[in-house]
């Protein structure tokens, strides 16, 4: 990979070439359904369980800054309303985009950069097959609906562990942390994280797709892939996070 | 039967690194043509601007009256359907199973019964020896099989080019043997139009109607098989008879002055070769009139009596 600035512009422009050409075959007839749940499963086997590791001590983190910050200030009573805000709003696709990139995304990136250097994927074009379609379709759905999924899982095991953290072991009320869950947090940040995670799981597989489809210079190209595509999806994402939070903000009026 | 393929003008670079240019040559429709050269002369880079894969900086590939090189996206995919390509390893899906793998062009392409698609499958495996093997991973077995196996994937759909990338590095003497027989009695069976890209200079020799060599980024030359045998010019001599005295050095290319006293040595030797007998379709195999008339050829040339059919 070349490190001159014209190269980092080609990359950039051969990607976001693949992303219209995934939206493109989209709705291209047969779907590959067999291969979308096989991918599905897969990416939610590889993540769940980590993904339900991480954000416990997540949301545990969230409840003792937020516990300590509001005893001096005198605002226990709202303790559960901030965990649960911030849980919901960054914490859940935060970490669903890190387990969906690095965990999901370089599963993908290092199986598709495989059959790249064996010549797998050659064959197929020469087979008359569209690795877009068959392949990258199916992997881009598969870690969306699986991304939307695990935000869930997040928001769940974030606000429990939360709740955990902040009732028994700072011996907050349990009472007022329930009744203060939607004082400030709304449904429509759920439906923003969830979108939010739509978006992370579709750009995490494509930015892995382009990487594994571009691999080259045998196995070790491979590790570079693998390696580049993580770190280009963490910068994508976080980007993204911050617009569409951003945005979030203009659009949609904040209680409170 | 047989698609022909005219390459007119080619040239094709790495950014500033030029692989080769003005590559100019016919593939007759139905014949078996070897592409020969050193290591590193791009030979498959050749193979895979032939069928689209990667794109040439000038030229025109032309199969079947359509230009490869600028056809869309959806018209290539079409196109390709007419080729089978042998990949150098073979290229199986390393998580399909052989028989999956040869089914697999069958089952993307066409809407046959999978009863119908195990008839196919099965012939094929047993075209190229692998009868017995369906449950195997491409991991578990030889590079050999391998290549039989993307042999008989490269056949499923009855291709009218096929074309094979080293068909022969890997392999012993005996299979090399037993596969330039399986691509003879292939040519006579079904009649496409092949291109076999090699080093191997036994299994040129045997095997083609024609013959090119690519060396120093350009097609040295390109025509029928004696032509080639017989020709004078040094680069094709050396090669031919795989010897280290001529133009092709370890590092692709030699001092000139070092390469006229090197061929002086050789002609002071003055051995006349003489030409290798052809490879003729196995007896079992009817053979189509083209392939008629090459055995009575050979016959005439060698007088031996290899007539039968």
């Amino acid at each position: 990979m070349s490190l001159s600035p014209t190269g980092a512009l080609r990359h950039s422009g051969n990607l976001f070439a693949m992303a219209l050409d995934v939206v493109r075959t989209l709705p291209r007839r047969p779907f590959q359904a067999r291969e979308f749940i096989q991918q599905a499963w897969f990416v939610a086997s590889v993540t769940i369980l980590p993904t339900a590791l991480v954000s416990i001590p997540f949301g545990a983190v969230i409840a003792l800054q937020i516990g300590s910050l509001t005893r001096q200030l005198g605002a226990q009573s709202f303790s559960g309303a901030a965990s649960v805000l911030a849980v919901l709003r960054e914490a859940s696709p935060i970490v669903t985009a890190l387990l969906i990139a690095g965990a999901g995304g370089t599963a993908i990136c290092a199986d598709l950069g495989a059959r790249k250097i064996r010549d797998e994927i050659d064959a197929m074009q020469v087979l008359g097959i569209d690795p877009i379609h068959r392949l990258v379709v199916p992997r881009v759905l598969a870690s969306m609906v699986v991304a939307v999924l695990l935000n869930g899982l997040v928001s769940v095991v974030g606000v429990a562990g939360g709740y955990f953290f902040n009732v028994i072991l700072q011996h907050g009320t349990p009472g007022a942390y329930l009744a203060s869950f939607t004082t400030l947090a709304q449904l429509s940040d759920l439906w923003a994280a969830e979108i939010k995670a739509l978006v992370f799981g579709a750009i995490a597989a494509i930015v892995a797709s382009y990487k594994g489809l571009t691999a080259k210079g045998g196995p070790k190209g491979v590790g570079d892939a693998v390696n580049q595509s993580v770190v280009i999806t963490f910068m994508l994402l976080f980007v993204t996070n911050f617009v569409m939070t951003a945005v979030y903000f203009q659009v949609v009026p904040q209680r409170g | 039967m047989g698609v022909e393929i005219c390459v007119e003008g080619l040239t094709k670079s790495f950014g500033h690194q030029v692989i080769w240019e003005d590559v100019s040559l016919t593939l007759p429709a139905g014949e078996v043509s070897v592409l020969l050269g050193p290591s590193g002369t791009g030979k498959s880079v050749f193979l895979k601007t032939l069928v689209g894969l990667l794109k040439p900086e000038r030229g025109s590939v032309k199969v079947a009256g359509r230009d490869v090189t600028r056809l869309r996206e959806r018209d290539l995919y079409e196109v390709r359907k007419l080729f089978g390509v042998l990949f150098q390893d073979g290229a199986l899906f390393g998580s399909m199973d052989l028989y999956d793998n040869i089914a697999f062009p069958l089952r993307e392409h066409t809407r046959k019964s999978e009863s119908e698609i195990k008839r196919i499958v099965l012939e094929k495996m047993e075209m190229v020896g692998l009868l017995g093997a369906e449950g195997k991973l491409p991991g578990e077995i030889s590079g050999g099989m391998r290549k039989r196996a993307g042999l008989a994937r490269a056949l499923v759909l009855d291709p009218e080019i096929i074309l094979f990338d080293e068909p022969d590095s890997g392999l012993d003497p005996v299979r090399v043997a037993y596969l330039n027989q399986l691509i003879v009695d292939l040519n006579a069976q079904i009649d496409a139009t092949f291109l076999i890209v090699t080093h191997d200079i036994a299994s040129a020799r045997q095997v083609p109607d024609n013959i090119g060599l690519l060396f120093r980024r350009e097609l040295v030359m390109f025509g029928p098989r004696e032509r080639l045998l017989a020709s004078d010019e040094p680069v094709v001599r050396q090669f031919l008879n795989g010897r280290m005295q001529g133009p092709i050095g370890m590092a692709e290319e030699k001092d000139a002055a070092l390469v006229e006293q090197e061929l002086a040595q050789i002609d002071e030797g003055g051995t006349a070769e003489s030409l290798t007998p052809r490879l003729l379709p196995s007896p079992g195999i009817t053979r189509p009139p083209r392939w008629e008339a090459i055995a009575r050829r050979e016959a005439e040339l060698h007088g031996t009596g290899v007539t039968g059919g």
